[in-house]
């Protein structure tokens, strides 16, 4: 496994916090994202019912996804698609490697893949002589700025206009300065027309692909996909195991929530289905398609019944959107490829808890994004579990790292807690000592981070049961006057 | 080697448990019915929300209307299939060129001799063998005759609809037409001109696919 | 007019730990507003804990064990009212969960069954009707996550600020957006939780209400700290608490 960047989760997270302009783009964006989508789904009951039946479609794919492997690599090959597979990424970069080498192709085109990111395929491209360039224009910007992406369908999306205008002035040779955002993309659609042109190969991610037929299915906006996937002699295509769908059927509703989720559409610009390279007779089209079907830890996740419905996930990003979370800190800070509440299961279980443990805690679990998320992930739970295997030795977690978070001052505050809610005559004390100090509670630990910008709580002076006790509520007249009897049900145990 | 990941991640996948869930039931909603009207309405509005030029002509019409769009640009060269039925339609027609309208040149050469010249051309025109309604979307199913890049690489893209074929749904469409048994190489849903929002979500049309989209629902 | 059942209905009340520790007028309330509508209400003493605290945090044994003395407090065949969304989701949705393989499964899905949320009581079973004897005043509304995705009661809530009056609702712009507080999330990403509570109470502000009204006491806790914090001059309540307060009139206590 290659060795991420060193992730300082709290500095990333105070350094984004201060960022007034990062805050205000990822506010504007995320408000224009949560409004199109409302906007596509008006009818909530039709929704719902859409949820269920994505939620079920790819439930049942994952349950046959052995068998519904097989069958798509039967399909594709019988179509004369090649198929590979790759344990790890490092395994799948040296199969595309392999690939290009064979057709000298030292200049190569790509489409947006997240599973590319998970690969770091184009860094491990560069050291290896081959420049990919990405044809996607946000993909594009964040390129030539190296940076990584900062949401899952809108990867620059952290940058405003200026920002992109000095990127594009700087970095794209005899490109004048220019904020104007139809000037800016006639410069990306220039730039990038003359590479689709001469490139050998493209690579792109898959976005489905059908069992029943061995088809890629691959939605987008730009053209740039298209461009990948026709005009170069080779067409790569990268991919998770677990976006096998079983059947054609299966992709009409499965496209409607990915592009309603995803940007607010009842459908792209185009809905690219590939099944074969050219066909005699064709005149275009790659002569060679490629498959790598990547693993990566998704066979591992599948073992455990709950982890395993992290993998419905169709890559949305609309968990990102109405996250509470994200909007403040912006994708960078999660310090790995998936950004957000996704992110924050799939880093975990792919990279293991001793590297991304914090990531799991890193959320109110207030819900937003399982109320939205077009497959229901139930994304609040798995937080949840994470949380518990973090502090747990479990020898036969699929998560590595398990029981890493254990700490000694936890487990105490946890212990003493129980202790506290079992012996009502503790946990009176407990409360009255904290009211009695009042204001003269130190401010350590946790109340120094509280107080830093709320005023302490304060402990009432009687418990609910004292009052309830004292003012003798629940013995007393109704309303009407009549006295009820004695039916105060204080009960011992 | 390759096997062995194969073999590896299959294993994995047959130890994982995952037959001990039971499948669950899908449902789908009734489908749609419109009759032909609506759907030609439907199709239209959506297709120009999403900036694509939509004319419904009388299907003997067609070219007139076409030739009426060419002139007014004053495009030099436009490219079809060749040996494609649009393709012989027009030629007919278009009396090789002068009286305004532009050359029409056929993709006869592979995409390797051709490619300079698509990149130059003014406009594609290719048929349909289809379009779907409640989204907004003509489906392109290329051949040998219209090679996938007729519509991808010049800025404009003329389609040619049949109003017989419009679908309520894809799911209509593909089950209409018996997808399943039959994929081409390189089935396409195309909804307009190619777009982008990705630098401050503001709509930009014309990015690497065409510039603009003309599309001529045949009555 | 009030639904008056025409035997006494009989309710347990959970007061929830921190309307015990923090808010225990709110609990006042709340019973105030239940035997006024002619519910007998029960209290079970030594009631503490749903266990939420331990179980968001991964320390499911902890929760468990806590979760358990509910169980046996709670064992009669009551409808159990509690005056937090985020308790009662806890106990509602997550005790089968957390009670699954083993011994108390079946008294945790008997317990999940009766539990109600304040709101949802009064409105859906008590069809309260509310008369509202305070000045005209405005308030706003904080959502609280739970309340409003767990347990789907915020409609029920808002309903019953509407029959007040004199009380004016304003929206604020952001009615479902997380104030933070998230339990331990507070304490473990302490400047997010402050950008988030931060950003609420600018909202608040903004409506120009005096009052923010929540039916959760670790939101009200968070919100009210930094209120207080900001000297914004807004006061949180607890939902029981206001209505009770606005409907009682010259009434002595019970």
């Amino acid at each position: 496994m290659e060795t991420a960047p060193s992730f300082d989760f709290k500095k990333n997270i105070e350094k984004a916090l201060s960022d007034a302009q990062l805050r205000k783009n990822l506010r504007s964006a995320m408000d224009i994202l949560v409004a199109k989508r409302k906007t596509v789904f008006p009818d909530a009951d039709m929704l719902e019912r859409l949820r269920t039946k994505g939620n079920a479609l790819k439930r049942n794919a994952l349950i046959q996804l052995p068998r519904l492997l097989e069958r798509l690599e039967a399909n594709c090959t019988k179509n004369g698609i090649q198929v590979h597979w790759a344990e790890t990424a490092p395994e799948a970069n040296g199969i595309v490697l392999e690939i290009l080498r064979r057709h000298d192709a030292a200049e190569v085109v790509k489409g947006k893949s997240m599973v590319s990111e998970e690969m770091h395929l184009n860094h491990f491209l560069a050291e290896n002589g081959i420049d990919a360039l990405e044809t996607d224009l946000g993909e594009f910007i964040i390129q030539l700025n190296h940076e990584t992406p900062s949401h899952i369908i809108v990867p620059a999306i952290h940058k405003n206009r200026d920002e992109v205008a000095r990127i594009f002035c700087e970095k794209i040779p005899d490109t004048p300065y220019t904020e104007n955002v139809e000037a800016l993309t006639a410069i990306a659609r220039k730039t990038l027309r003359a590479r689709f042109a001469r490139a050998k190969a493209g690579i792109s991610g898959v976005n489905m692909a059908v069992a029943e037929t061995g088809t890629l299915v691959l939605v987008e906006n730009e053209g740039n996909g298209r461009m990948c996937t026709t005009v170069p002699e080779v067409h790569i295509a990268v991919m998770g195991i677990e976006k096998v769908v079983e059947r054609l059927s299966d992709v009409p509703p499965l496209l409607r929530l990915l592009t309603g989720s995803a940007t607010g559409q009842v459908i792209t610009t185009y809905v690219n289905m590939i099944t074969s390279p050219r066909k005699p007779g064709e005149k275009d089209g790659p002569k060679e398609v490629h498959l790598v079907l990547l693993d990566n830890g998704r066979s591992r996740i599948l073992a455990d019944p709950a982890f395993r419905e992290t993998l419905l996930c169709i890559r949305c990003g609309t968990c990102l959107n109405h996250c509470p979370v994200y909007v403040r800190i912006g994708g960078h800070a999660y310090g790995h490829v998936y950004p957000g509440p996704i992110g924050k299961l799939l880093t975990p279980m792919m990279e293991g808890l001793s590297r991304a443990g914090e990531l799991p805690a890193a959320s109110s679990l207030c819900g937003a994004c399982e109320a939205v998320c077009p497959v229901k992930i139930p994304i609040a739970s798995l937080l949840r579990r994470l949380r518990h295997e973090n502090v747990r030795e479990n020898p036969n977690s699929v998560v590595e790292g398990s029981g890493v978070g254990k700490n000694l001052a936890e487990t105490l505050v946890w212990k003493g807690w129980v202790l506290a809610n079992l012996q009502p005559a503790l946990n009176r004390l407990g409360v009255k000592g904290v009211s009695w100090m009042g204001d003269r509670l130190p401010r350590i630990g946790p109340l120094k981070e509280w107080t830093s910008v709320r005023t302490a709580p304060r402990f009432a002076g009687k418990t609910l049961h004292e009052r309830i006790k004292e003012d003798e509520i629940v013995k007393s007249r109704n309303w009407d006057g009549k006295v009820k009897s004695s039916r105060c049900k204080a009960r011992k145990f | 080697m390759n096997d062995t990941a194969r073999e590896r991640i299959l294993s994995r996948l047959d130890a994982a448990g995952l037959a001990k869930e039971r499948p669950g039931a899908v449902e789908s909603p009734a489908p749609e019915t419109w009759r032909r009207e609506e759907k030609i309405r439907r199709l239209q509005s959506q297709m120009e929300a999403m900036r694509t030029e939509v004319h419904v002509v009388e299907a003997d019409r067609w070219i007139d209307r076409l030739k009426a769009i060419v002139r007014k640009r004053e495009w030099k060269e436009i490219v079809c299939g060749a040996g494609s039925v649009i393709a012989t339609e027009l030629q007919s027609a278009w009396e090789g060129g002068g009286d305004g309208l532009p050359k029409q040149v056929f993709y006869e050469e592979r995409i390797e001799s051709f490619k300079e010249y698509l990149f130059t051309v003014d406009a594609g025109v290719t048929s349909t063998v289809g379009a779907v309604a409640d989204t907004g979307a003509v489906i392109l199913w290329p051949t040998p005759a219209e090679p996938r890049t007729l519509s991808l690489v010049p800025p404009v893209h003329i389609a040619l609809v049949d109003a017989d074929q419009i679908f309520v749904s894809l799911d209509e469409a593909m089950q209409a037409q018996g997808w399943k048994d039959r994929m081409p190489a390189n089935a396409l849903l195309i909804s307009g001109p190619s777009k982008t929002a990705d630098i401050e979500f503001t709509l930009v049309f014309g990015v690497h696919g065409p510039k603009e989209m003309i599309v001529l629902i045949k009555t | 007019m009030a639904k008056t059942p025409s035997r006494s209905m009989k309710v347990y009340f959970f007061g929830t730990c921190l309307v015990d520790s923090i808010f225990p007028e709110a609990g006042v309330a709340a019973i105030r507003l239940l035997k006024r509508e002619g519910v007998e209400v029960v209290f079970p003493k030594a009631q503490s804990c749903c266990g939420q605290p331990a179980f968001n945090a991964g320390f499911f044994d902890e929760a468990r064990t806590v979760a358990k003395k509910q169980l046996r407090l709670f064992s009669g065949p009551y409808p159990i009212v509690v005056p937090s969304g985020s308790c009662a989701g806890m106990m509602k949705h997550h005790y089968p969960t957390l009670f699954s393989k083993t011994p108390e499964l079946q008294d945790a899905r008997r317990f999940s069954h009766r539990v109600y949320e304040l709101s949802e009581f009064l409105v859906r079973v008590l069809d309260i009707r509310l008369k509202d004897q305070g000045p005209p005043m405005k308030v706003t509304w904080h959502s609280s996550c739970h309340a409003l995705r767990e347990m789907g009661v915020i409609e029920d809530s808002k309903s019953l600020i509407r029959q007040l009056q004199d009380v004016t609702l304003v929206e604020l712009e952001r009615e479902a957006e997380c104030c933070g507080f998230g339990g331990t999330f507070a304490i473990k990403q302490p400047a997010v939780s402050a950008a988030m509570v931060k950003d609420k109470i600018e909202d608040i502000a903004r409506t120009g209400a005096s009052t923010v009204l929540s039916g959760d006491c670790g939101c009200l806790l968070n919100i009210n700290g930094a209120l207080a914090y900001q000297k914004t001059p807004v006061a949180g309540v607890h939902l029981a608490q206001f209505l009770w307060e606005r409907t009682r009139g010259n009434r002595a206590f019970l």
